[in-house]
């Protein structure tokens, strides 16, 4: 009986790692990393929702009369473009940072951001 | 024409964002946005009117009809809150040139107005739509360009600020869209009011808790509510001061919107205060809210920090209107949606002014500003005293409301807190009015100019909006009651 629900203890236990990734690491690559893993979660989610068992895919040909609900695909693969756009926005701002800061960890950011407040 | 209103809404700003490229010179590009966010804003009155007179317009997207298809669905609360977002991004765009042009460097200038109208779009979708994966996407539109918005700010602060922001806004739109998937299994429609009609039936499963749950924790980070405001003060405090004027003005307002809209209109009223303690864990946090974040506020030395940390306790005062879950109660939050966009847009656009002339918005640097830009500060005083609550100005009207609200529902300790909470708001506000007219100017300064015209405009038209919606409330009082009636089901 649990083990039967698996696919959705893989998206918590997914679901899991990523937050604690972005929660735990103080490196800005490894919170996007995080934030990534976090988001595929979700995607998993939703496609399994869409799963009827011994459907296939919604295709229409012959002998077939249970089909897989499509709808949840349509809006991951939507979802997925958005989690695309989130984890490049989040990579250019990242090296824009170490342009500027010169590292990507951080608890170095917020200790050269005081000493920035101290001097001015 | 009239009856593609609702789509045109939001195409015509989608379509404009990459039309600025084609244009890329500033001046050009400010003057194509300026007509583009008028264009809403016209088209948002037209809306309205519309609304008042015959009721709920429905747009069926492609013409496919509602649970198969997409809907726009306007009601009175979307209209009001299209007025205010069209009409408070349309001024603030009449300061933008000037502004930028100190503070952003040439070539930014069309990246600028594009993510701005591609904000504004975003914004536009999320309370025009009757879908709930639609308010998913649209809410992505506007979080990943005002990420960009205030990485653009010239301190290496705002890179960083922006990420933190991206992190938060993340995991709060990430949390929606799993609640919205819950919601999507057990009812097998993404149609706000097929939804409505199909939970009654699973609103007692375990899954469709979870995903209230999850929608209203996300929300609550989409608005800053306290004690998921973290990302808010330093996000405001180091973008672009026209960024900082739009963004205080509408994305809080369009995330209580959603909570509005999903408590009330998706789970029902019934559902959403029952079951859960919903009502009394927002009360808290929105009073804590209101007392942490002004209190915070006393302390900062940076003027926009200081103004932030204001916007998270008027956050609070929302949430305790909504709270209050009585049809005036929620008009008392819809009233100080619309007086709190006024409020801050005018104080943060008159520190945009600042900014422009002595390039600091440090407490420190404004020693006797008082006499140097008196227009500016003016402006700042009379959003200060709206933002205490002092009668004459629209401050006074939402805090009289909500203390109506609350005494009605005879929550006599709540109207007390809502007090002691506008006596904190009269420290900060002091402390900026102290340094501008009380000291000497800064030694070793030159005399500091008046901000130029294009500046004032805008501020002082947002600040004789501030007092004349403080004495003629017509118009804010009846849509937002208008709105809440029809949340509540009262015909009037």
């Amino acid at each position: 009986m649990f083990l039967g629900l698996y696919n959705y203890w893989i998206a918590i236990l997914l679901m899991m790692i990523g937050f604690y990734i972005v929660i735990a690491h103080g490196n800005l690559v490894k919170k996007l990393v995080g934030l990534t893993i976090f988001q595929t979660s979700v995607f998993i989610f939703y496609i399994s929702v869409g799963v009827v068992e011994r459907g296939s895919a919604p295709i229409l040909a012959e002998g077939i009369s249970d089909y897989s609900n499509p709808l949840p695909h349509v809006l991951i693969l939507t979802a997925i473009v958005v989690g695309i756009a989130t984890t490049a926005l989040g990579l250019a701002l990242v090296i824009r940072i170490k342009e500027s800061y010169g590292c990507v960890e951080e608890d170095e950011i917020q200790k050269l951001d005081q000493l920035n407040e101290e001097e001015s | 024409m009239l009856a593609h209103l609702p789509i045109l809404q939001v195409v015509v700003p989608l379509m404009a964002a990459p039309l600025c490229w084609f244009l890329n010179r500033s001046k050009l590009v400010w003057i194509f946005s300026l007509l583009v966010c008028a264009a809403t804003c016209v088209n948002s009155i037209l809306l309205l009117i519309e609304v008042m007179k015959s009721g709920t317009i429905i747009y069926e997207l492609g013409g496919w009809e509602a649970p198969w298809g997409i809907e726009f669905r306007i009601d009175k609360l979307n209209a009001f809150l299209l007025l205010i977002i069209s009409s408070i991004a349309t001024v603030v765009m009449f300061a933008a040139n000037t502004s930028i042009q100190k503070e952003l460097s040439e070539d930014r200038h069309t990246l600028f107005y594009s993510l701005y109208l591609l904000s504004l779009t975003g914004m536009y979708g999320i309370v025009a739509t009757g879908d709930a994966f639609n308010v998913f996407v649209f809410l992505e539109i506007s979080s990943l360009s005002a990420y960009a918005l205030i990485a653009l700010g010239n301190d290496r602060r705002a890179l960083w600020a922006a990420f933190q922001y991206l992190i938060m806004g993340t995991i709060g739109a990430t949390f929606i869209l799993i609640g919205i998937g819950m919601l999507y299994q057990m009812t097998g429609t993404l149609n706000m009011s097929d939804l409505a009609i199909r939970l009654v039936d699973v609103g007692h499963t375990r899954t469709v808790f979870a995903a209230f749950a999850f929608l209203i924790v996300g929300i609550c980070l989409k608005l800053a509510l306290f004690p998921l405001h973290l990302w808010l003060p330093n996000a405001y405090a180091y973008a672009p001061s026209i960024v900082t004027a739009f963004l205080a003005a509408t994305s809080t307002k369009v995330a209580v919107y959603l909570l509005i809209r999903f408590t009330f209109t998706v789970f029902g009223i019934s559902f959403s205060f029952t079951t859960l303690p919903l009502q009394s864990i927002l009360m808290v946090l929105g009073l804590v809210g209101v007392f942490v974040a002004s209190i915070t506020a006393i302390y900062q030395q940076n003027v926009k920090h200081i103004l932030a940390y204001s916007s998270i306790a008027q956050v609070g005062y929302m949430i305790i209107g909504y709270s209050i879950n009585t049809s005036t109660g929620v008009m008392a939050t819809l009233l100080h949606l619309f007086n709190h966009a006024l409020m801050k847009s005018a104080l943060f656009l008159a520190l945009g002014a600042v900014m422009y002339r002595i390039g600091s918005v440090q407490l420190s640097q404004f020693q006797g500003l008082g006499r140097q830009m008196p227009l500016t500060m003016a402006a700042i005083v009379i959003g200060g005293l709206s933002l205490i609550g002092v009668p004459l100005t629209v401050g006074f009207i939402s805090k009289w409301y909500l203390l109506i609200a609350s005494v009605e529902a005879g929550m006599w300790p709540v109207a007390v807190l809502i007090l002691l909470g506008s006596l904190l708001a009269i420290v900060y506000i002091w402390r900026i009015v102290e340094m501008a007219y009380f000291r000497p100017p800064l030694p070793g300064r030159d005399t500091v100019e008046e901000a130029p015209w294009t500046f004032l405009g805008p501020i002082w038209v947002l600040v004789i909006a501030n007092i004349y919606f403080g004495i003629d409330t017509r118009l804010s009082v009846q849509v937002a009651q208008a709105a809440s009636q029809s949340l509540f089901g009262i015909t009037p």
